[in-house]
């Protein structure tokens, strides 16, 4: 089956043929498919933002190529037009990018870009308002009458009105509070589900992407260091440690327990599972 | 002593609205040389509390005394603005020069520090925040947590008593969040500045004297984070939530395990975890 999106030998060097010449990402081979819900990880400057970059066409690789669904993105204008509107970003505080008069406006902007005719842009303005969890009263009032909770989920909603295959977010919950993040999360779970696209999702939350990304992508200096379902990647504790991120709080106890001699299986990152896994001990009975 | 005493502290942005104010009478005292933080989801009016802090806001009812000025009056404002220094969330926001070195030195030059004092403050500060290989370099190139350094520096080069921090992680990752509290925590420990840390990340409260939790503008709770964080549910039912580590204790605890719920950091988590479970060891 050909991959949604993929990479072959991606790479992007800044400021080439100067003395700042920077290599941010090189010859990175990546592939997704529908279903998949993967989540990127890296710490500032590994390279991760420029990657996704080159996703839908905003930066244009040095070499290598992108491809959406087996073909070349930069093919023609038509081409990596279409490509616009089949792999959607939101960027980080993507509320600073809100300009319209109202936030219905707003969010229309992206369906309007792809030629759809009115009826059908009003319909995507409110499955995707819908799909934020944007109430319809909002829709006409001014971007900048919302709270900063309601501005990042209608900057989202302006992106998941074009229905992206490929939905990407940087970052999407930052400086938001527990409750905030979670809400968006499950609105960014809820159109992944109803799409079957492929979600990519760039965070430095070891905690948050470890309950729901089927698939995890670290990036460190420019390569995919690591690659792999969670509880792959997360017993690489010393290893992720070692390229300056933060291992889930949960995998690093486990880790210790298993050190010291409890017989704890690998990978075991949530709560839910760490729970099963210590009651196991016990014969599944506390207190036994 | 205190260094802040907030007395019946109310505020609202419009007073004259029927409206719930944003801060409901609070009487918070911050001992000289504590490390408070205080932890409250989006809107709980934490922010608004830290402003009141330096004189940004003024109480639109009750008082708040900085080493005993009150901070409505005006002739006392520069000196409560050297007493208490702020640093924000967005660093990009606070440097103001094109050289590391200038940024730092700009505070003390506002407030007339003759040069060769300024020259020793500026070195001083960088040091202490673990910047001073940096001093030449031009600030838009450094790392988020390298930033938010130099702002701090910038701050401690005015030589406050207190440093109140606004979310000054949110924007910085993992590593950068770890150089930002570590320089914080190392300027309480060595130079007895009183910290007063705004912030919603859970684990970034673990390592302080004191947590005060707000919601809707009101105290919900107020003690060491090893009387907070065990009250799980009420945590949970305010928008919060508890580091890992408890919340793995509770869902333990919850199943029938006799587990402490006050094992906060990884390694006394693991411990305590060991303890509860080595006896069942299969051989």
């Amino acid at each position: 089956m050909t991959p949604l999106i993929e990479t072959k030998k991606l790479t992007h060097v800044y400021s080439a043929g100067t003395p700042f010449e920077h290599v941010a990402v090189e010859d990175v081979d990546f592939s997704a498919s529908r279903g998949e819900f993967i989540g990127i990880i890296g710490h500032t400057g590994s390279g991760k933002s420029t990657f996704v970059q080159h996703l839908n066409g905003l930066l244009k690789p040095t070499s290598g190529s992108v491809l959406v669904e087996g073909e070349e993105i930069f093919s023609s204008p038509g081409r990596i037009r279409q490509v616009r509107s089949k792999v959607g970003l939101v960027f980080q505080y993507p509320e600073y990018q809100l300009f319209e008069e109202t936030v219905r406006a707003d969010i229309a902007y992206g369906p309007k870009n792809m030629k759809l005719d009115k009826e059908e842009i009003e319909r995507r303005v409110l499955e995707a308002a819908d799909f934020v969890g944007l109430e319809p009263e909002l829709l006409d009032k001014s971007p900048f009458d919302l709270s900063g909770g309601q501005k990042r989920r209608a900057a989202i909603a302006g992106v998941i009105a074009m229905r992206p295959d490929v939905l990407i977010l940087d970052e999407p919950t930052a400086g938001l509070d527990p409750r905030g993040r979670e809400e968006i999360i499950y609105n960014i779970r809820r159109y992944h589900a109803a799409v079957n696209g492929t979600v990519i999702y760039i965070t430095h939350s070891m905690e948050d992407i470890a309950r729901f990304a089927t698939r995890l992508v670290v990036f460190s200096k420019g390569h995919i260091a690591l690659d792999g379902p969670p509880a792959q990647v997360f017993r690489h504790v010393e290893e992720l440690e070692r390229i300056g991120l933060t291992v889930p709080s949960v995998a690093k106890v486990m880790s210790i327990l298993k050190q010291r001699g409890l017989p704890v299986e690998d990978g075991v990152y949530t709560v839910d599972r760490a729970v099963e896994v210590l009651l196991g001990l016990k014969g599944g009975v506390a207190g036994a | 002593m205190n260094i802040i005493q907030t007395e019946k502290l109310v505020f609202s942005y419009d007073p004259e609205s029927e409206g719930e104010p944003i801060l409901k009478s609070l009487d918070i005292g911050i001992a000289s040389g504590s490390f408070v933080a205080v932890l409250g989801h989006n809107g709980s009016g934490k922010s608004t509390f830290a402003k009141h802090l330096n004189g940004i806001l003024l109480p639109t009812g009750g008082k708040v005394w900085i080493d005993g000025m009150d901070s409505a009056d005006e002739e006392k404002l520069l000196d409560i603005r050297r007493t208490v220094g702020m640093v924000f969330q967005n660093p990009d926001n606070q440097i103001v020069a094109n050289v590391v070195e200038d940024d730092v030195a700009f505070g003390p030059e506002n407030m007339g520090v003759p040069s060769e004092e300024i020259r020793r403050r500026v070195d001083e500060a960088l040091k202490d925040v673990g910047m001073y290989e940096y001093r030449t370099h031009a600030p838009h190139l450094l790392s988020g947590g390298q930033k938010q350094r130099v702002a701090i520096a910038g701050i401690v080069a005015m030589r406050p008593r207190c440093i109140v921090l606004d979310e000054p992680t949110a924007m910085l990752d993992p590593a950068g969040r770890r150089e930002v509290l570590d320089t914080v925590h190392r300027l309480n420990r060595e130079l007895g500045i009183t910290v007063v840390l705004i912030t919603h990340h859970m684990d970034e409260c673990i390592g302080a004297d004191r947590l005060i939790v707000m919601s809707d503008g009101e105290i919900i709770a107020d003690g060491t984070p090893k009387e907070v964080f065990p009250r799980v549910e009420l945590m949970r039912h305010n928008g919060l939530d508890v580091p890992a580590t408890v919340g793995l204790l509770y869902a333990l605890k919850k199943r029938g395990c006799d587990v402490p719920l006050d094992a906060l950091t990884v390694e006394e988590c693991a411990e305590a975890l060991y303890q509860y479970f080595k006896g069942d060891r299969k051989a």
